[in-house]
Parts: C-alpha cells; structure tokens; sequence
C-alpha cells in the first residue's frame, strides 16, 4: 500500500517547524502502508495536546476524545469491533498525567490496542509547564523552582504490570522506531510504544543532541522474555535504552476474554438482541427474585 | 381462622426488622414468592444502613387482594429479629401493631408496650431442628400460615427454595416452616387478629421485578450490549442484572477503574457501533459530566442510568432522594440538547429505558433514566413486560467515500456513519470542529455547529412522553410529582378520596411536555410532591412553562414519602 493513501492533502498543521511530531506522523504512515492497514480499517484515538493532534493529520477514521481519556474510548472501540485496528495515540501528559489512571488500568485490561506516547518531557500546547516525564529540576513558568517531583517511568510502571509488549523509542531514528512500531500494532494485546520527541519551542534540555547522547539500543542478545531483566533496564537513567524491552506473548486480549466473540465473531452493530432469550429471561420473573 | 379484628381493608403491612447479616432477606424472599405464586398481590421495599453487618433494617412486605404498589408507614404485623429493632421503628408502631417475637431476644422494648405483643418460639423451634438458623424460616412458616396459606403450598415452595441444598437442609427447613405454620393460628388468636384476603388468579402469570431489574430488562429489550460502570449504590443492582444476564445474551459488561473511564468507554463503544449504557449514582455521576459534555459535542447517543441517593458528597449511601433533576439537566459545560426520563413504576422503567436507546440512537444525544434507592430496590407484581411492544430502531447508516460525520441537515440531525461499515471515513473531535470533524476555529462555522446541535432538542420534542393524569381530566386541585412518588401519590389520592383532585405525574422531565402550562392552568390549586429541599421540579416548571408552583410537599431526610404522610400534607393543603 502506498503511504499517500493516508495523506491529507494540503492542510494546516499546528506543530512547530522542527517538532519531533512530524517524523512521528510520517513513520506512522510508512507503518500503515507497509502492514497494509486501510484508512477505513483504522481508527486513531486521542485525547488533547499536540501530539493529540496527530489524527487530523493522517486520513483515516479517528476519535480525538478528551484530555486524559483517549484509552478508554479505544478500549471499548476495538471491544465492539475486533476487525478494526486501533491506535491510542497522544502526549506524555495526556497518556501519563490526566490519563494516568486509564493508562495502569488499560494495560491490565489488555485490550489488542497499541498505545503510541510522544514523550518530549515538558508541556506544549499549554506551554512550556512540566509533565510528568520533565526531569528534576527541570525550570518552567510553573515549576519556578525546577521540577521536585520524581519522573513518572512509564516502562517501568508498564513492565510492573506485565504488560504484553513495551517498548521505547526515539524519533532522531526513524528507521528503527519504524520497526519497533510494526512489531507493536501486530502485537495481539495491548501494546506501548513511548517515543523520545524532542519539543524545539519549550524544552531546551532535552533537545535533539541530548536524545541522542543520552540513548543506547538494547543489544542484539537482549531477550525481551525476561520480565526482571526489562525491569532492570528500564530503571536505568544514565543512558536510557531504546527498543523492546518486554514481550509476554501469553496473555489473551479483553476482547477476547468478554466472551461474546468466541460463537460468533460479528462486531456489536451487526447483532441484534436475542428477544427469545429475554422473554424467557423476563419469564423467569414470575417467581419473585 | 381465629375470629378477631378484621385487618387491613386494603391487605396487610408486615415489617421485617434485624441487623444486617441476620436473613431478612431469606424471610422476605420466600414469602413474597410463595405468596406472590399463590396470586396474592405484593409489594417489598427495604430502607438499610450502609453497612455489611449490624445495624438495623427493615423491609416492608405489603400483601393485599388489590395490586400494591407503593410503601406505607402503617405496619400490622411486626417481626424484629433483635434488640433495637421495636426501637428502630417506634413512629410506625402502632396500638393495632401485631409484634411476634422472642421476649428474651426483644429485652426490654417489649414490656409495658403499647402494641400487641405476642411471644413466638422461634428460635425455640430452630434449636430443637438442630440450628437457630432455621429460626427465619420458622417465621416465615407463622407469616404464611396468618395470611392464610396453604400448608402444602408452603412446604412445596420451601423445599424449591433451598432445593440446592443438602437433602437434610432440606427437610429441617420443611420441618421449620411446618412448625411455624402450627404456631399461626394460635398467634391469630392471641393477637386477636383475622386476615381476610382471596387470591387473584391474573396474579399468577405476572412477574414481580426490582426497579433495577425493570431497568436491566428495559436496557435488554432496548439492545443494549456495552455496559460499563463502577459501582455505586444505588445503581449497583443494575450493573450486576446486566453482569449476570450479559455473557449469554451478548451484552460486553465491564467495571471500570473510575467514572470517568466508564462513561468514556460508553461513548465509544456507540461511535464503534454499540448500543452503550453507564449506571451510577450522583457523585460518581459527577466524575462522569466531563463525559456528558463530551458526548454533546461528538453528538454522541449515551443511555445514562442515574439512581438517586441523598447528597452533597456521600451523603447517605443507601437511602433515597430526589434531588438531582438540576444536576442531570445542567451536566456538562456549553450547551447542548439532552433527554431526561424519570420513570415511576416497574413497567415505565422497563419501556422508557428500552425507548432510551432508540432516542439516544435518534437524536444523537445524552438520555438519562432518572431512578431513585426507593425504585431500584422495590418490586411487586406486575403484568409481564410485552418484549413486542418494543422495536429496537437503529439509526446508523453505511457510509460512502467522502462521508462527513457532521453534515448539516435542517433537523440538526447527521447520518451517523461508524467506522468500519462502509467505504466513507468516520471522524469526531471534541475540539469545535467542521463538518467533516476536524478542528477548526472558524467562528462563523461555530454559531452553525451550535444551532444544528441545538436543533436536535427541537426533533426531540415531538416525542415527549405524556405525563399521566389521574383519574379524570377535571379536576380542581392538581397534585404533580415525578419518578418513583407516583404510585404513592396516587394511593394518596385515592384514600383522600376528594373527587375534585387529580394526580399529574411526568416519566419524562425534559424538555417538559408543551402542555404543561394547559394542565396546570386548569387547576384552582396545584400541589407540587418532591423528595428534595428546594422543589427542583417546580423550578423546572417555572422555567419552561412559566407556572409558579406555590403549594409544595417536600421530603429529603433520606426516606421515601409514604402513603399516610401525603395524605395527611395533601389534607391540610386542600382542605
């Protein structure tokens, strides 16, 4: 499939020359067209912030929901039909900050969704205020006297959880975060895929260079099936390591488990209610409770 | 039956009355199903502290000739089952007031009392089978046998009841109910009582549902097949019906982690194709308005189940109120069109529940059931809900290429495409957007978006449910309420037995029914029954139909009204 199916045309796009999001944007699409996922088989779901502007970007079906909640929605979107290929996709303060509850609980739940976060550590469309992902004593309009609050470690909280796929990546290399991002949304399960995208307008520590100087492939010998070993190496912070940190290809998706697909694997809109069953269900109410 | 005092021309009130934890529930459970089999008409309602064991609860049992629906203070028979229980229910106990129960287990609350106390050995009796467990069921054997029971109709219904039990749990239940049943006549007797009611046999064939269960049912029949909630009381009995039921009628049920990520998986479950509902009750409803507001910008449809209880904060967990209508009518910051039913007995929280799907599907917007603790826990017999009198209409359309989710339409109404069914692309932003559902910020566009949004509730009007007038459109003095109060406002009326007053009930609060003004304009007198503190209905009817409700009977202590109570309120208005 060609990667200009999923073009926009010519349309103003609110990022900032420079923005880690645009290599995001044009990786994603060269994703779709080589797994050949159809825009009309798609649907990209996001909350608020720039990067949660990312589906208007890219043809496809889309859900830009509220700040915080794009998890749910996706959830519940590939619950009511398991056909569609489903992308939750936005910030590190929406994925991590408002949506922080959604975001442990989801990975629990496990539906077969792949959870893309740009984390570029620092606030945009609000502009310039610490995330949770800012490192320590990182100064802002807000945080005046520098960041106090220890960073919140989405690979390592994902791991903690035993989430079925994690992995890391950053945008300066686009042919590997390509591969990375393949191997999540073919993932069955839920699957997250943080991204290093470095802000040019608010973050001037983590800047390009710095991303590059301060990350380091896992190596070839690495085994992604071991649960205490990802741990580990999530918690490093002198270097911090890019690529698939863990894979446990044995849990089965929430979709799977609420067991209404197992007989018959229409999604929701094609089923009607069974009014037999819900006369004899009704029925059964002539004897009190 | 022993000769004596002839109880209750419209049945008898037996109240039930222990700690949490102690069986109220097996006494209640097997009586109203043997007697509601043998064609007696009953009503149950319960009123409990939040809390899992001790304290006091009571459950009201209302067995009659006639169908009864709605609670009463009066209690004729009293069973407590601990120390605190007369205590409990003090105000409600009467000179008439039959008490059976153990003097040793009572204590002092018994002596010099100014009811009738008749001292029965149930536990007695229990002992002696082996277990005081069987003490419950011994009391339902005494209940039984004074309302008239069959013998064998008693034993036949208990061995069903226990039937997964061992085979001498069985027997020992038997063997409790048979000795409870010897003791009645003697009861009957003492406490000078004679209890005469005849069977119906229409009663039989009916169902006896909770509200909640009506509520279940009605989202059944309406194709629900996404719920997603987290538990609240009063709304709980909902999610489990729906849990219980859901795996085998295809129906994805799932608890979520908060409010917030229930309503915002409802949401996308419709926008994926499903028929979706929440169920929750106010503070966890209030988690969920960012969601309401949501689903009126996406032009979402979303079924709201929300089961009033007393509040601000957490007020009082498991008691009743009436006092959200402002918070359902407002949810959500901007403006936009909304749907609120307010149904006040079993069958309208079947049929208006099922319609909310269809209306939500229609209109492309929030639809709320407004319950109460008091509905979702009550049941009686009713006639059976008619699955074929409900269609379930869908309104989702195949899309073509080039499909624009927000297309403007002189109804306000889109064709609402999902994505995955047809070739054309579905988009929705809770950013302002155009039609085709990306961002925008074009101003002029804005005003449209607006208006088509609220052009909906202009749709939407032309199928207000009618609020019921009863019993006969002349009337001097009105009577209007709302929700759960009607069949207790109408068991009111009827002992008030003025010829002159009609009761004006709405299932359906908004937008109001245009002839509101019409009704309410033909009455000398209207009188406005609410349970909450600051008459929110009648604001309502101020706002949107521009008639002052100035006589007003309101309750908010967290119980429901009861028949006695506004009867007399209603006296003193309209005398």
């Amino acid at each position: 499939m060609d990667t200009n199916v999923f073009d926009m045309g010519d349309i103003d796009v609110a990022w900032c020359p420079g923005c880690g999001d645009y290599g995001i944007l044009n990786v994603l699409k060269k994703v779709l067209a080589e797994l050949d996922i159809a825009p009309e088989k798609l649907v990209m779901v996001s909350g608020i912030g720039q990067a949660a502007k990312i589906p208007h970007y890219l043809r496809t079906n889309f859900f830009n929901g509220l700040h915080g909640r794009a998890l749910p929605p996706a959830t519940a979107i590939k619950a009511a039909n398991p056909s569609m290929t489903v992308i939750a996709e936005s910030g590190d303060g929406d994925m991590y900050g408002e949506g922080g509850n959604h975001f442990i609980h989801t990975i629990r739940r496990n539906p077969g969704i792949t959870n893309i976060v740009h984390n570029n550590m620092v606030y945009g469309l609000t502009k310039g205020q610490a995330s949770p992902t800012s490192p320590l004593g990182f100064k802002t309009p807000v945080q005046v006297a520098g960041v106090m609050l220890e960073p919140f470690n989405p690979l390592a909280v994902a791991i903690a959880l035993d989430a079925g796929f994690v992995a890391r990546a950053f945008i300066g290399d686009a042919e590997k975060t390509k591969e990375i991002l393949k191997k999540a949304i073919t993932h069955k399960g839920y699957a997250l895929v943080d991204i290093f995208q470095p802000c040019v307008t608010f973050n001037k520590i983590n800047t390009w260079q710095w991303f590059k100087e301060h990350t380091y492939y896992l190596e070839d010998s690495y085994n992604p099936l071991d649960r205490s070993a990802a741990f580990k190496r999530a918690l490093e912070t002198d270097k911090l390591p890019l690529g698939i940190f863990y894979i446990n290809p044995n849990k089965s998706a929430f979709e799977d488990n609420v067991g209404i697909y197992q007989q018959d694997n229409r999604p929701l809109f094609e089923r009607e209610p069974d009014l037999n069953r819900l006369r004899m269900l009704i029925g059964k109410f002539r004897a009190a409770g | 039956m022993a000769k004596g005092k002839s109880v209750g021309a419209d049945g008898v009130s037996i109240v039930l009355c222990g700690q949490a934890g102690m069986g109220i529930q097996t006494v209640e459970g097997i009586l109203t199903g043997m007697l509601k089999l043998a064609g007696y008409n009953v009503f149950a309602t319960k009123e409990y502290m939040s809390r899992v064991r001790g304290g006091n609860n009571s459950t009201e049992i209302r067995v009659s000739s006639r169908p009864v629906s709605a609670y009463v203070d009066r209690i004729d028979i009293l069973v407590p089952l601990n120390k605190g229980a007369i205590s409990h229910l003090r105000d409600r106990i009467s000179a008439d007031t039959v008490v059976i129960g153990e003097a040793e287990l009572l204590g002092d609350e018994v002596s010099g009392a100014k009811f009738k106390f008749v001292e029965t050995p149930f536990t007695k009796i229990a002992n002696d089978l082996g277990n005081k467990i069987y003490s419950n069921v011994v009391a339902t054997g005494t209940l039984a046998g004074l309302l008239g029971m069959k013998l064998d109709d008693i034993c036949e219904y208990v061995k069903r009841s226990f039937s997964t039990k061992a085979a001498d749990v069985v027997s020992n239940n038997v063997k409790a109910a048979q000795a409870g049943f010897r003791l009645a006549e003697n009861v009957a007797v003492r406490a000078g009582i004679k209890i005469n009611m005849s069977p119906d046999a229409g009663v039989k064939d009916q169902i006896i549902p909770s509200g909640g269960d009506s509520i279940g049912l009605g989202a059944m029949a309406g194709g629900c097949n996404f719920v997603a909630s987290y538990p609240m009381t009063p709304s709980t009995s909902v999610l489990s019906f729906m849990a219980k039921h859901g795996r085998d009628s295809g129906i994805i049920v799932e608890q979520a982690e908060d409010e917030i990520a229930a309503i915002n998986m409802a949401i996308g479950a419709w926008y994926s194709g499903a028929r979706a509902m929440v169920t929750t009750s106010g503070g966890g409803f209030a988690l969920m308005v960012e969601g309401v507001s949501l689903a009126g910008m996406l032009e979402s449809p979303i079924v709201i189940h929300l089961g009033q209880r007393p509040a601000p904060a957490t007020g009082l967990p498991t008691r009743t109120e009436q006092a959200d209508i402002e918070l359902a009518l407002y949810a959500g910051h901007g403006e936009f069109p909304r749907i609120i039913f307010t149904p006040g007995t079993l069958e309208q929280a079947f049929y208006l529940t099922a319609c909310a799907f269809n209306l939500a599907d229609k209109f492309q917007m929030p639809v709320f059931i407004l319950s109460d603790q008091y509905l979702v826990d009550s049941y009686y017999n009713t006639a059976a809900f008619d699955v074929s009198k409900v269609k379930v209409e869908k309104y989702v359309v195949k899309t073509a290429a080039g499909y624009k989710r927000y297309e403007m339409t002189p109804t306000g109404i889109s064709p609402r495409g999902i994505p995955g069914f047809g070739d054309g692309l579905v988009c929705v932003d809770s950013d302002e957007h155009d039609a085709e559902g990306h961002i925008t910020e074009d101003l002029g566009l804005r005003t449209r978006m607006v208006d088509k949004r609220l052009r909906k509730l202009e749709s939407a009007k032309a199928e207000i449910v009618e609020p019921q007038l009863y019993p006969n459109c002349k009337y001097k003095n009105l009577v209007v309420c709302w929700g759960s109060t009607y069949p207790v406002v109408k068991e009111a009326i009827e002992l008030l037995g003025k010829s002159d007053t009609s009761l004006l009930h709405y299932s359906q609060i908004y937008p109001l029914h245009p002839q509101t003004a019409d009704y309410l304009s033909k009455a000398k007198r209207v009188v406005i029954v609410e349970g909450n503190a600051t008459a929110q209905f009648a604001k309502l009817i101020k706002l949107h139909a521009g008639f002052d409700i100035k006589d007003r009977i309101l309750k908010y202590s967290g119980l429901q009204f009861s028949v006695e109570e506004v009867t007399v309120a209603l006296k003193k208005i309209l005398k």
